[in-house]
């Protein structure tokens, strides 16, 4: 259910190293919850992000929620498709409709974040 | 645009016509390049309707018959108080001598005007127990804003920087929103088991970085915060100041005073508890009370008296400042005052008959919904469609669009959101017995209907001129205004 | 209390004593006091409150008529008072339209299916509004020009992230004191420009701007009634990387003067007032918001949007709501929830009223007369215009006569005269701003001329040598 080649937050984002810069979109359980996403608001490349701090808003018809950043770093690419096709995390929020891509700045608060399992676990008890 | 659409003002369109009669400037004519200079004049007329006054009118008259009122029926909203809105406040308002009347008039040519706020100002301080009130306030919201920032200002002049503002998790959106415009923080208490805040948490919560504690009673769940003395003495113990949220004023009208209660300040909303029309939304205007202790902060201006002359003062030391141009909603005002002088001692039945409209109306529903509190209500109360939702799939949305059907607006929905498909529902003072019953009975039978056909409630409303509207559409790609065929758009 | 005797009919209150007591027994109730039984006893108010008696109806008109009758109305005195709201010729048709019970006694549309009659008239009002500034969106409404004016400066330093705003003082000084008044705890610096010749100088302005500004804040035509270099600012204002906000105090000059979109203004804040809403003391009134398509999301108040339900017909909705504080809370644009629906609705009646034609037909009114009343009155012995720039319905006259003493006079003949500038501006102790709109004929503005020599000749005769 929850791809194992990524790490997670308690705050339902997914955090994929890829040579040593990591891509981050939101779970399938957030953009469920969430239903139609209308719109997400993202931050500039260069933008400096901190580890569990937001760094945008992702917005439904009826509620307006936080993204938090799994690591600290700096922003070097945001996905352009999401501004005109928000519908895309619905969709597929594990693939195409990644938000960021940052450069961390601190190896460690990648050990900090959930395993696959581990996030199961979290919203196998959250959906209760 | 299909022919089943409704059609615009501007599709009526066709260019030369006129609805409204042109004047000629019956002046030597001078070229207005001279007068304005050629680079200021507009060279693109703005692309506004051309229709005749007829098709104006009909235009208007159509749109107006595609619209609820509580001129056409029962608005059971709950926190809204839509109680009938009188036909005398009306008249009183377009008298030539108010209608006409403009604000920068020198005192002495308004003197009527400021006569009608004086006493007004009167009435309001004994039926609030409070000490003055200001007029600025366009509404409720804006109320809200003017009492923070003169508690802010009362803190100041304290030397007593304090940072935060205390609501319950109650709390309408427009109490923290407000509270963010003043540069204060947020901070949430919960509520108990028994719908009162809670104290425990309130006292962890009190202390000297708090500015105020912002409460509703009744609160949102239409109950009175029973420890009421004891929130006050908490809250005044800490050196913050408590602030009223009036929205629900209407249950308590010559029962009991905020200012009695131990409130430093409250806003009222005259479109809620006196009978100002909500004109599809505003205007309103929301007066502020305050107790001496915040007087010296009360925004510019004031109306004072001395003798028989009235006048407004607009040179106060330590007001907050200017909240609006000009003297406040002076209109909206004329019509609580009309309203306030057809009632007088009598406005005591007002709250009475609310308080009793509301648990009438809760006995003959709570059968049928869960009932989250199990308290006598004030002038409202709050149901859950939780079981609704549980047992048939069917949600407190769907229910309230298939209520349209039955030809009853909805009550609130999903307020408070301590709530789990929350269902406030307020009848408000001025509607009968049988009005109650017809509302009761509708309800009672969607309720069936989620059971034996939830399908049609799911997908309700059925019959009315527009079935349920895709808001994500409308969200994801806004379309906020009309363009002209063949104009350029940048987007919307 | 549950006694027949203590209860009086009033014709708002359908319960009967009778009907009272058969409800409290249905609900197992002995009285309606029960029912107030959650309120503390040390609370409860313990006596009838203190207000006259109610009046019945004919009584409470002629007690209001007496009050209204008191009052010096533009009915009964010949007004040229302007400085913020104008009394233009409203037509019959507006409020015998918004004055319908559907429209004034109809609720926030929150329920859009029951409500498309409000929601098609604010997406028609927003279209209009867009049309005569040239912006590309405008909004449902605020509470009034000063508050917009203020709450559009919170917005830029959303839009900009930065905390400085330069506002000339040729802007409404309610509007700078709103401002300040909406600014001072969020951290935004307010700093002033002076006016140079009644208006706003590009040049002084470049000097003025810096990385930290956020916005500059204009109003034309401004207090002065005179009409600002709208192309210039824009550009130093640009130039420095901040945002043009332009405060409008009167949307009628927009049916002959270039509209703030086309020389490059960034927000529009201001006053629909004079857009068939009545002078009424000051309120209700209309703030009117518009701006960039791309600015949309940080804009405050409701927005209406068309979309279309499933069988494909077109309907309106409130959207863009996550902006607002019923779904944001702290975080929301604004606070603002109840604004002024059924003075925007005025608005659009008025517009499409008068039309692509009338309102440029209007406008050309206003000028022309207040041209001709600024001629001849600059004609009278001791009175010139403080400024030279060209004006719209408004100008500041230097007068020879106290500017009170002259309004004094003025009232005798039956005139409202013009506003007296000397508490705001200190170098304008002499200063009368006049207002004539297309309402003054051209026999008022005479007699107001007569009026004004025959005081001025009497009170400070200037010599003929």
């Amino acid at each position: 259910m929850y791809p194992d080649d990524r790490k997670y937050t308690q705050e339902h984002e997914w955090a994929k190293r890829e040579n040593g810069l990591i891509r981050v979109g939101i779970t399938k359980f957030a953009a469920d919850r969430l239903s139609d996403v209308v719109f997400v608001e993202l931050p500039q490349v260069g933008t400096e992000v901190q580890g569990m701090q937001p760094f945008g808003v992702i917005e439904s018809v009826k509620a307006a929620s936080d993204l938090f950043a799994p690591v600290s770093g700096r922003v070097v690419d945001v996905n352009a498709a999401l501004a005109d096709n928000p519908e895309l995390i619905n969709q597929d929020p594990h693939g195409t409709a990644w938000m960021i891509v940052v450069e961390p700045v601190d190896a460690s608060a990648w050990d900090k974040l959930l395993s696959a399992e581990a996030y199961a676990k979290l919203v196998g008890a959250e959906a209760q | 645009m299909t022919d089943k659409d409704f059609p615009l003002i501007f599709e009526h369109s066709v260019p030369g016509r006129v609805a409204a009669s042109l004047p000629e400037a019956d002046v030597p004519d001078v070229p207005l390049e001279t007068i304005i200079g050629a680079e200021r004049l507009r060279t693109d007329p703005a692309a506004l309707p051309e229709v005749s006054e007829l098709d104006l009118v009909r235009h208007y008259t159509r749109l107006s018959q595609r619209n609820y009122a509580i001129d056409v029926g029962f608005y059971p909203l709950g926190s809204c108080t839509m109680k009938y809105n009188p036909k005398v406040n009306e008249d009183a308002a377009r008298l030539p001598g108010f209608a006409r009347l403009h604000p920068n008039t020198p005192d002495s040519q308004a003197q009527g005007a400021l006569e009608l706020l004086w006493h007004l100002e009167q009435m309001l301080c004994e039926i609030s127990g409070m000490d003055r009130v200001t007029f600025q306030p366009a509404a409720g919201a804006h109320g809200e804003l003017t009492a923070l920032m003169m508690i802010r200002a009362y803190h100041d002049e304290r030397g007593d920087h304090r940072t935060r503002v205390i609501v319950p998790d109650s709390a309408h959106g427009t109490n923290p929103a407000s509270a963010a415009m003043c540069g204060y923080t947020v901070v949430t208490v919960p509520s108990d088991a028994r719908g009162n805040i809670d104290h425990g948490a309130l006292r962890r919560a009190a202390d000297g970085s708090v500015a105020a504690l912002m409460l509703t009673n009744p609160n949102t769940l239409g109950l009175f915060e029973e420890g009421i003395t004891e929130v006050a003495e908490i809250i005044h113990g800490c050196g913050a100041l408590l602030y009223l949220d009036g929205a629900n004023f209407n249950a308590v009208l010559g029962v009991t005073r905020p200012g009695d209660q131990g409130f430093d300040v409250m806003h009222m909303n005259t479109h809620k508890t006196f009978s100002t029309p909500h004109g599809g939304g505003g205007p309103g205007a929301g007066p502020v009370a305050v107790k001496r202790l915040l007087e010296p902060y009360l925004p510019v201006p004031t109306v004072e008296r001395q003798g028989e002359l009235f006048r407004l003062d607009h040179d106060r030391p330590k007001t907050i400042g200017r909240v609006r141009a000009f003297n406040g909603n002076f209109g909206v005002l004329v019509r609580a005052y009309a309203y306030l002088r057809a009632y007088g001692p009598l406005l005591r039945q007002v709250s009475e008959a609310a308080v009793l409209n509301a648990n009438y109306l809760m006995a003959r529903l709570r059968p049928y919904f869960d009932l989250p509190y199990d308290r006598v209500c004030m002038h409202e109360f709050v149901l859950s469609g939780r079981r609704q939702k549980a047992q048939h799939g069917v949600r407190t949305l769907d229910i309230a669009k298939r209520l349209l059907d039955y030809g009853f607006h909805a009550p609130t929905i999903y307020f408070p959101l301590i709530v789990d498909e929350a269902i406030m529902i307020e009848p408000t003072e001025t509607e009968s017995r049988q009005t109650m019953e017809a509302f009761a009975a509708a309800l009672v039978r969607v309720t069936e209907e989620c059971a034996t056909n939830p399908e049609l409630v799911r997908t309700a409303p059925h019959r009315a001129v527009v079935g349920r509207l895709d808001e994500v559409a409308a969200a994801r790609q806004p379309n906020l205004r009309w363009r002209p065929p063949g104009a350029q758009g940048r987007g919307a | 209390m549950s006694s027949s005797a203590d209860w009086r009919p009033h014709k708002y209150l359908p319960l009967t004593a009778a009907e009272r007591d058969e409800m409290l027994r249905l609900i197992g109730r002995a009285s309606v006091e029960e029912l107030l039984s959650d309120i503390p006893a040390g609370v409860r108010l313990r006596r009838t409150l203190a207000l006259p008696p109610a009046l019945a109806d004919g009584d409470l008109l002629a007690h209001l008529r007496t009050l209204a009758e008191r009052n010096g109305h533009a009915d009964r005195l010949t007004s040229f008072l302007g400085g913020g709201a104008y009394d233009h010729h409203i037509p019959s048709v507006v409020w015998h339209l918004a004055g319908r019970a559907e429209f004034y006694t109809a609720y926030t549309p929150y329920q859009a299916e029951i409500m498309q009659g409000e929601l098609q008239a604010t997406y028609e009002y927003q279209s209009m509004l867009c049309e005569l500034t040239a912006m590309d969106v405008a909004n449902a409404s605020m509470y009034d020009g000063a508050s917009a004016f203020g709450e559009a400066a919170v917005m830029a330093r959303d839009l900009t992230r930065r905390d400085e705003v330069v506002v000339s003082t040729a802007v409404h000084p309610q509007y700078r004191d709103v401002l300040r008044t909406y600014t001072r705890h969020l951290g935004v610096r307010v700093v002033e420009l002076p006016h140079h010749g009644g208006i706003t100088p590009p040049a002084a302005l470049r000097g003025a701007l810096s990385g930290n500004t956020a916005a500059v804040m204009v109003q034309s035509p401004n207090v002065f009634g005179c009409v600002e270099d709208g192309p210039a600012l824009a550009q130093a204002v640009h130039d420095a990387g901040a945002l043009l906000i332009v405060g409008i105090a009167d949307p009628v000059s927009l049916g002959l003067l270039q509209p703030p979109g086309a020389y490059g203004a960034d927000i529009v804040a201001g006053e629909g007032q004079p857009l068939g809403n009545h002078l009424s003391y000051g309120g209700p009134y209309l703030g009117m918001l518009a701006t960039r398509q791309a600015f949309v999301r940080r804009m405050p108040g409701r927005l209406v949007g068309a979309t279309t339900d499933r069988d494909g017909r077109r309907g309106f909705v409130l959207t863009l709501q996550t902006r607002e504080q019923h779904i944001r809370r702290e975080k929301a644009t604004s606070n603002i929830c109840t604004n002024e629906a059924l003075n925007a609705l005025a608005a659009a009646i008025y517009m499409a009223a008068l039309g692509r034609a009338g309102l440029r037909r209007v406008a050309e009114v206003n000028a022309r007369r207040a041209h001709y009343a600024k001629q001849r009155l600059c004609a009278i012995p001791g009175i010139r215009p403080a400024f030279n720039a060209p004006t719209f319905n408004e100008f500041v006259l230097r007068v020879p006569v106290d500017p009170q003493e002259l309004d004094a006079r003025l009232i005798d003949r039956g005139i409202l005269g013009g506003l007296p500038l000397g508490r705001w501006y200190p170098d304008l102790r002499d200063g009368w701003l006049v207002c004539v709109t297309e309402a003054r004929s051209r026999g008022q503005i005479d007699a107001l001329v007569e009026a004004v020599a025959t005081v001025v000749d009497s009170v400070a005769p200037v010599s003929r040598s």
